[in-house]
């Protein structure tokens, strides 16, 4: 396996120019998501989901406009890849999570199981689709299509060691301003889901991104769930013994 | 100051439009909540064929019956469950990994193991062919149901859906009990005709009610403001009164069933004296009745269940607030915790 | 900036990293205000206040760039005696005729001028004043501005009441940071902190750099935006300098090259002035009109004697004044309104629509396509079935009832046209950078570009035409390119190198110095002359370099500068004006400039050159000189000639305002283009009926009229509807609500947009009063093969022009909202005529 390899979003220069939206759908062949006007602010894709990749943030705030560009967070311990029962989720040389979209049989389990709401079924196709982080790309030296396209180097890509690094020295420049809100977000290898391949800089509570605060893999508690599943499965046993009429 | 701020924590949060902080469940009605109480059923029949071939003297008819239902259940369960996939015709690449850490990849194993076993022993038992294999099969299938009728609870609990993942302890419970409570009604059905060899059925239903109901009452309690979604759902709602009425009725077809109501203590026995004052044939058909009516209401109350909690998760999935708050209040304890560490 | 330049963008956040400051100066609170230091919310068409203050400011300060101002700008020069400023006539100055509306300058000349301008001994006559105002505009000019004589009365210590420093002072004193604050809305301590910060920010160390589009330039008094910016920038020595400048981001790619080789009517090749059909009959008539003869535009003959070799090559001699009677003239105003309404008139026939989506994109829609309905022929040539191309079966006047497609009998002609992928060529930029593309496919089925269109045109016509001396012009024109490829595309290389020019051997040229004025050389474009230096496609370079201007990328016009006027970031001694602003400086030792740049000078003229007496061209401008394309090569604070509505900036309220003018009796810009018209009535200005402010603009997700991004799915759903935005005050007094319907009313049209409820937009406390602005984007039209459809902004405006450039005033009218959607077919009519009779 190479290096790992992930993103930096550095939200507090988003210009909000979707570019990385659009850059992503092209490379990708990714289909419209629909027309819809949703008067939340200059989103009109709402989410990540099947058929957006990047998805670009508007919050209004009192006297600002925050603008971020959110993306498979590419897990340490990515609970889509856990619960995929075909293998068709895998992680890649690059230690990113991709589906094989030959495999996937759309059982859409890893739907609910991740903890950003990001991967997700296209009904007509039928299958779970999400950022692979350009594998293809990646595997032929290229950078990913969406960090390439952004302007303002919102988004980096690079060795996750690095990225880690400068963030740091941006969150320290940024705190140096006076920009006390700044934080990171995703970077800890000790939250929930042992840090983001694809980590951010925030410049409000996470929340208000649309991101969960305390993010957890849920197959953190497998073992203590097959338990209590072995206990209701001896308990539903021992309940049916005690029915049967063992004597006339 | 800072304790008072403790007791009244903060009802508000923030959110993006409020829109769902992640994806709901895609699972599809009737495909998915039909699958989870078809395989419940199945599981529960399982035990009781088992059981049956445990017995001293075995009942043909009911250990036929049960390994019926337990073929049958999950054969048109795992229909429901192809048919749910995105890509039906892919469902064979469940078998290309066997994955520990994924209850569907394990489910797919135990309703694959479960599945051929109960399909060998109501095969046998049909065709009468290979009645040692068939023996083994429904032997076998003793320790495949009820993994078959709880491991769903970890499928669905195994997700960031907060009101199932927060449930995760009582969820098995609730479905096994679920399971039995179908299994004993579907059984009583068959039984109607031959009240003699109701009984077990009959109890494996009361049984299975009091545990699902109980599972339930437990982990609403224990969920807090998250028990909200299953408290707002109808159908929850309404499995949960068809379940404990069913379980009820369910007990109290014994009574008249027995003619002398033997078994009927305390307010059922009360209760029974109606019926049992009509004539033998007439307790005999409203023990049926009763019966008949207790299974409708177990089997609607299993199927509510289902229903219930696949849009109890939704719901609590694509409201921010119950995947946010806990959160924040879980940081908020970290928090304090390492101040007062 | 982020908005419409994201790309361009990144260099302000870069700069922003390095400790830039950033103000964002508009109406809305756009995705520039979000990444800007501070945000100054402005009321729409006031900016000339904001500007003038801020010109108040230094000036009132003595924070001006004294040496600067002293040896580069014309400070100093005594102005006529006759010149009258809009503080003696309460809002205009001399000259101006109330009859015809236009201004006679010859009273804003430099002292001792008038007459010598009246003899006739430069080219702007002032004796023809009238003349002037009607065809001698600022693009009359060229680039160079009207001549002005180089050596004027002048005195340095600018005390003289009548030089210029000591007019500027007394026109703008009355500019303060109270106008500010009731005219534009700007609270004083907002006004302060941008003053102190572009102050700070300039002399010798330091430059602040103005970056202005189209909410500066859509207005009737647009040019005089940029002057005001022009004025500010040259006291604070900000020009020529790098980090300085006020940088228009142009539009569409290489609309650069469209006004260099122009597609406007009033210009050729080069910013040499369009002749003129009675005025400019000879040569020498035309020469002696078109700029002065002192700077480089001295040399004017050259280059069009070079243009015209260039077109009419060997049949263009001498004794025919080189085919200079070939062009064709100029009557009068012959603009994109003009003509419209022209076609209205019945006198237009034919309308060629190339790359444009006038029914969707111009101001007045409705009249737009009213002028599509009357004409014999209508050529569109577009890479999708835009409006302009289906107006006569699908466009609003059919729904309403007005017209019926049965009754139009204009015959439409739609032709595919190959995009920019498919097809090589150069792009012009807004830093005048030009970038050679290579095709990367062949256009799809019929997909032609539009450089086959027109020479296959060319030659289809010249097949057909007679030898009746009338189409002499035609027979004669050089229109011989290499053909190459399947669809015989001719080669646009071939193209570059003939723009480029050459000289008497036939090889490319490799500066516009090398021109001659008597027919040796040949230029297509004689600012673009050294792009095919050596006969290499100078453009085709990609080297980025690690000099600050990247020379090897591209290539910039003239002669590959990258800043212009670059003699300016050197001290009149030729010294750098500090060692972080460095850019060229005079090498005494070797005897010439040197820098980064290409020195945007003669090479080897020494700081100390002083012009002998009745040198012209080049050799008239002194070696402090820099701003050599002016006659008198220095940068203008006050424009003795070539504006049509003024010497200097004045405020006046856009056309159709909802407030009077406070700081003059006169409202409105008295020179403006005006056309009263039944098809386009003005909503009355101060009318109650229409209170509040209307602005138009782009968004990222779309562009322009949209032919290029509705049709797209990945952009047109990241912006699906036509949407207007206003603030919760107006949505509360108005009972709009986020996500519903609005109804915005002009005495034009009524249209519907969805309602975008946001604080962004923020309502202005002025004159006593709060002001609601209402936004909207223009991209939207009813079909256009579009995946997303809406009503079209553009049939809301009005059609009333600066006088200087003919750029329609899209930026600040007035309108009224209501919620709900706009009533259909004839209910639609009766509402807009309600509006009007109130
Ligand atoms: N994405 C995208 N990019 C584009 C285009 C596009 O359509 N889409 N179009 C291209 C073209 S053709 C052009 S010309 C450029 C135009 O680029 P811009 O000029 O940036 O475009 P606009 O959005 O029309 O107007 C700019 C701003 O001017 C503000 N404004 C309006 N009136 C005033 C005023 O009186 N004073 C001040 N200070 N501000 C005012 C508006 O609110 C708006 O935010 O963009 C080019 N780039
Ligand atoms: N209300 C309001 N109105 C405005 C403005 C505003 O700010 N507010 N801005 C004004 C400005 S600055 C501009 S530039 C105009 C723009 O307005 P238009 O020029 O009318 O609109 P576009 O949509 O840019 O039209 C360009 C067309 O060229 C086609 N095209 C692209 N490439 C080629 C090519 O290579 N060959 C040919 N033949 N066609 C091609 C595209 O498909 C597109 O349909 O709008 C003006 N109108
Ligand atoms: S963010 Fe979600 S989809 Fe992406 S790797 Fe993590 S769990 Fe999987
Ligand atoms: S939907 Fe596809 S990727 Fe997701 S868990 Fe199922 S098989 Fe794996
Ligand atoms: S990395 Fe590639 S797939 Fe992922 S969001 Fe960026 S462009 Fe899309
Ligand atoms: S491309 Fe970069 S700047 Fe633009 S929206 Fe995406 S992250 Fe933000
Ligand atoms: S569209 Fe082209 S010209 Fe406009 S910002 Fe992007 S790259 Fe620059
Ligand atoms: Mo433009």
């Amino acid at each position: 396996m190479s290096e790992r390899m992930g993103f930096f979003t550095d939200t507090s220069v988003c210009i909000g120019c979707k570019a990385c939206e659009v850059a992503c759908k092209e490379w990708n062949d990714v289909p419209d998501d629909g027309f819809v006007f949703r008067a939340t602010s200059y989103d009109n894709t709402g989410a990540l989901g099947a058929s957006t990749w990047r998805h670009v943030a508007f919050v209004e705030t009192a006297d600002n406009w925050l603008m971020a560009s959110d993306v498979c967070k590419h897990c340490t311990h990515a609970a889509c890849l856990d619960v995929c029962p075909t293998g068709a989720l895998f992680r890649t040389e690059f230690d990113t999570v991709v589906v094989q979209a030959d495999v996937c049989n759309g059982c859409g389990y890893c739907v609910p199981a991740c903890p950003y709401g990001v991967i997700d079924r296209r009904e007509d196709d039928g299958r779970a689709w999400k950022c692979t982080m350009c594998y293809d790309r990646q595997r032929g030296g290229l950078e990913p299509a969406c960090s390439k396209a952004c302007p303002t180097d919102s988004i980096q890509f690079g060795p996750l060691d690095e990225l880690r690094e400068r963030a740091d020295e941006r969150l320290a420049a940024l705190h140096a301003q006076g920009r006390s809100e700044a934080r990171l977000y995703g970077e800890s290898p000790g939250d929930g889901v042992g840090g983001d391949g694809a980590f951010f800089l925030l410049m409000a509570e996470p929340e208000v991104y649309g991101l969960p605060p305390d993010p957890v893999v849920t197959t953190r508690d497998l073992p203590s769930m097959w338990r209590w599943a072995a206990a209701a499965a001896l308990t539903m046993a021992a309940a049916a013994a005690a029915s049967t009429t063992w004597r006339r | 100051m800072a304790r008072e701020r403790a007791m009244v924590p903060k009802a508000e949060f923030s959110s993006y439009y409020g829109r769902p902080v992640i994806k709901a469940p895609i699972w599809h009605e009737p495909n998915m909540p039909l699958y989870l109480y078809l395989g419940g059923v199945s599981g529960a029949c399982a035990v009781s064929a088992a059981l049956e071939e445990l017995r001293a003297e075995p009942s043909r008819r009911l250990g036929t019956l049960a390994r019926l239902g337990s073929a049958l259940g999950c054969a048109t369960g795992a229909i429901f469950l192809v048919t749910e996939l995105g890509r039906p015709e892919r469902f064979l690449n469940m078998m290309r990994v066997f994955k520990p850490t994924s209850p569907m990849s394990m489910g797919s194993w135990i309703l694959a193991a479960h599945g051929g076993l109960s399909a060998v022993a109501a095969g046998s038992a049909v065709t009468g062919v290979l009645p040692w294999a068939g023996r083994s099969a429904a032997l076998a299938s003793g320790v495949t149901g009820p993994l078959m009728s709880t491991y769903t609870a970890v499928l669905v609990a195994d997700t960031a859906v907060p009101a199932w993942h927060e449930a995760r302890r009582e969820l098995p419970f609730l479905f096994a009990g679920s399971a039995m409570a179908g299994a004993g009604a579907l059984g009583m059905l068959a039984t109607l005709a031959m009240p003699e060899e109701a009984a077990p059925v009959r109890r494996m239903a009361v049984l299975g009610a009091a545990l699902e109901t109980v599972a339930g009452a437990v982990m609403e309690r224990r969920l807090g403001a998250l028990a909200e979604p299953y408290r707002r759902e109808p159908l929850m709602r309404a499995a949960r009164l068809l379940t404990a009425g069913g379980g009820a009725l369910a007990a109290l077809s014994a009574v008249p069933a027995r003619r002398t109501g033997r078994t009927g203590r305390g307010a059922l026995a009360a209760l029974s004296t109606l019926p049992s004052r009509r004539t033998g044939r007439g307790g005999r058909v409203a023990g049926m009745v009763l019966a008949a009516a207790a299974a409708a209401a177990l089997t609607a109350g299993a199927v509510c269940t289902r229903f219930g909690v696949l849009r109890a998760g939704r719901a609590s999935a694509e409201d921010p607030a119950y995947t946010i708050v806990p959160q924040r209040e879980r940081l908020a304890a970290a928090e304090r915790d390492q101040v007062s560490g | 900036m982020a908005e419409c330049h994201p790309v361009g963008f990144q260099w302000v956040m870069e700069a922003k990293a390095r400790g830039a400051k950033v103000f964002h100066i508009d109406p809305r609170f756009t995705r520039t205000s979000a990444m800007a230091d501070h945000f100054v919310p402005i009321r729409a068409g006031s900016d000339i206040v904001l500007l003038g203050a801020l010109i108040n400011h230094v000036l009132a300060g003595e924070h001006d760039f004294r040496e600067y101002v002293l040896a580069y700008t014309n400070a100093s020069v005594i102005v006529s005696e006759d010149f009258r400023d809009t503080e003696d006539l309460d809002g205009l100055f001399s000259g101006f005729d109330g009859e015809t509306r236009t201004y006679d300058p010859s009273s804003w000349s430099y002292q001792g001028l008038e007459e010598e301008a009246a003899a006739g001994q430069s080219g702007e006559h002032a004796a023809e004043g009238r003349h002037h105002a009607e065809t001698a505009r600022a693009d009359q000019y060229g680039s160079g501005g009207a001549a002005a004589h180089p050596r004027p009365h002048t005195d340095e210590t600018l005390r003289h009441p009548r030089c210029v420093y000591q007019v500027l002072k007394r026109h703008f004193a009355r500019y303060t940071p109270e106008m500010v604050e009731e005219v534009c809305g700007i609270p004083a301590e907002d006004f302060h902190r941008l003053a102190e910060a572009v102050v700070a920010a300039s002399g010798r160390e330091r430059t602040t750099a103005w970056v202005y589009s189209v909410g500066w330039t859509q207005h009737t008094v647009g040019a005089q935006y940029i002057r005001a910016a022009s004025i500010l920038q040259l006291l604070l020595g900000n020009m020529g300098r790098p980090g300085g400048g006020i940088l228009a981001l142009r539009g569409h790619a290489s609309i650069q090259g469209s006004t260099d080789i122009p597609t406007l009517f009033n210009i050729l090749p080069g910013y040499l002035p369009m002749p003129h059909a009675h005025s400019t009959r000879t040569l020498d008539e035309y020469l002696d009109h078109a700029a002065g003869d002192t700077g480089f535009w001295g040399n004017k003959r050259s280059y069009m004697v070079s243009l015209l070799k260039s077109w009419w090559g060997d049949a263009a001699t001498e004794d025919n004044d080189f085919c200079f009677g070939y062009l064709p003239r100029l009557t009068g105003d012959h603009g994109t309104y003009a003509t419209v309404l022209g076609q209205i008139d019945g006198i237009v026939k034919g309308y060629f629509v190339v790359g444009e989506n006038p029914a969707v994109g111009s101001s007045g829609g409705r009249t737009q396509r009213l002028g599509l309905a009357n004409l014999d022929w209508l050529v569109v040539r577009d890479m999708t079935l835009v409006e302009t191309a289906t107006f006569w079966k699908d466009g609003p006047e059919i729904e309403t009832g007005e017209t019926r497609a049965e009754d139009i009998a204009t015959e439409v002609f739609f032709l595919p046209a190959a995009s920019h992928v498919e097809k090589e060529g150069t792009f012009t930029q807004t830093q005048r950078l030009l970038q050679w593309r290579e095709k990367a496919v062949e256009p799809p089925g019929d997909c032609r570009s539009d450089l086959w269109f027109y020479y296959h045109l060319g030659k289809r016509i010249r097949q057909r035409i007679s030898d009746d001396e009338i189409d002499r012009p035609l027979r004669d024109l050089t229109w011989d390119y290499p053909e190459h490829g399947e669809n015989r595309d001719p080669s646009a290389e071939a193209v570059l190198r003939e723009i480029n020019g050459t000289g008497p051997d036939g090889r490319t040229l490799s500066s516009y110095l090398d021109l001659k004025p008597d027919g040796s050389t040949r230029s297509g474009c004689w600012i673009y002359c050294g792009v095919y230096a050596g006969e290499v496609n100078q453009a085709a370079r990609r080297k980025p370099g690690r000099s600050p201007v990247a020379p090897e990328w591209g290539w910039a016009w003239p002669l590959n500068r990258r800043i212009l006027y670059n003699r300016a970031s050197a001290d009149p001694k030729g010294r750098p004006w500090s060692e972080r602003k460095a850019h060229i400086w005079w090498d005494a030792d070797k005897g010439e400039w040197t820098g980064a740049d290409v020195p945007d000078f003669e090479k080897d003229k020494p700081p100390d050159y002083r012009p002998p007496p009745g040198a012209t061209a080049q050799a008239a401008l002194s070696g402090t000189d820099a701003f050599i394309m002016q006659a008198d090569g220095k940068g203008w604070l006050f424009a003795p000639a070539g504006l049509a509505d003024g010497p200097l900036p004045a405020h006046y309220e856009p056309h159709e305002s909802p407030l009077p003018n406070i700081m003059y009796g006169q409202r409105a810009n008295p020179a403006r283009k005006v056309y009263n018209r039944a098809e386009s009535p003005y909503n009355p200005a101060g009318s109650p009926r229409f209170p509040y402010v209307l602005t138009t603009y782009r968004l990222t997700e779309h562009h322009t009229a949209g032919g290029m991004s509705r049709t797209l799915p990945y952009l047109a759903e990241l912006q699906p509807e036509m949407f207007c935005e206003v603030s919760p005050e107006l949505a509360a007094e108005r009972g709009l609500v986020n996500g519903g319907w609005a109804t915005i009313v002009t005495s034009r049209a009524a249209i519907e947009a969805r309602v975008l409820v946001s604080e962004r937009i923020r309502p202005l406390r002025l004159q006593g009063r709060t002001l609601h602005q209402v936004g909207v984007p223009y991209h939207w039209g009813w079909a256009g093969g579009g995946v997303v459809t809406g009503d079209a902004a553009n049939d809301l405006m009005p059609i009333v022009l600066d006088p200087n450039v003919y750029i329609q005033e899209g930026k600040a009218s007035t309108c009224d909202i209501r919620p709900g959607r706009r009533p259909r077919g004839k209910a639609l009519l009766d509402l807009i005529e309600e509006y009007r009779r109130e």
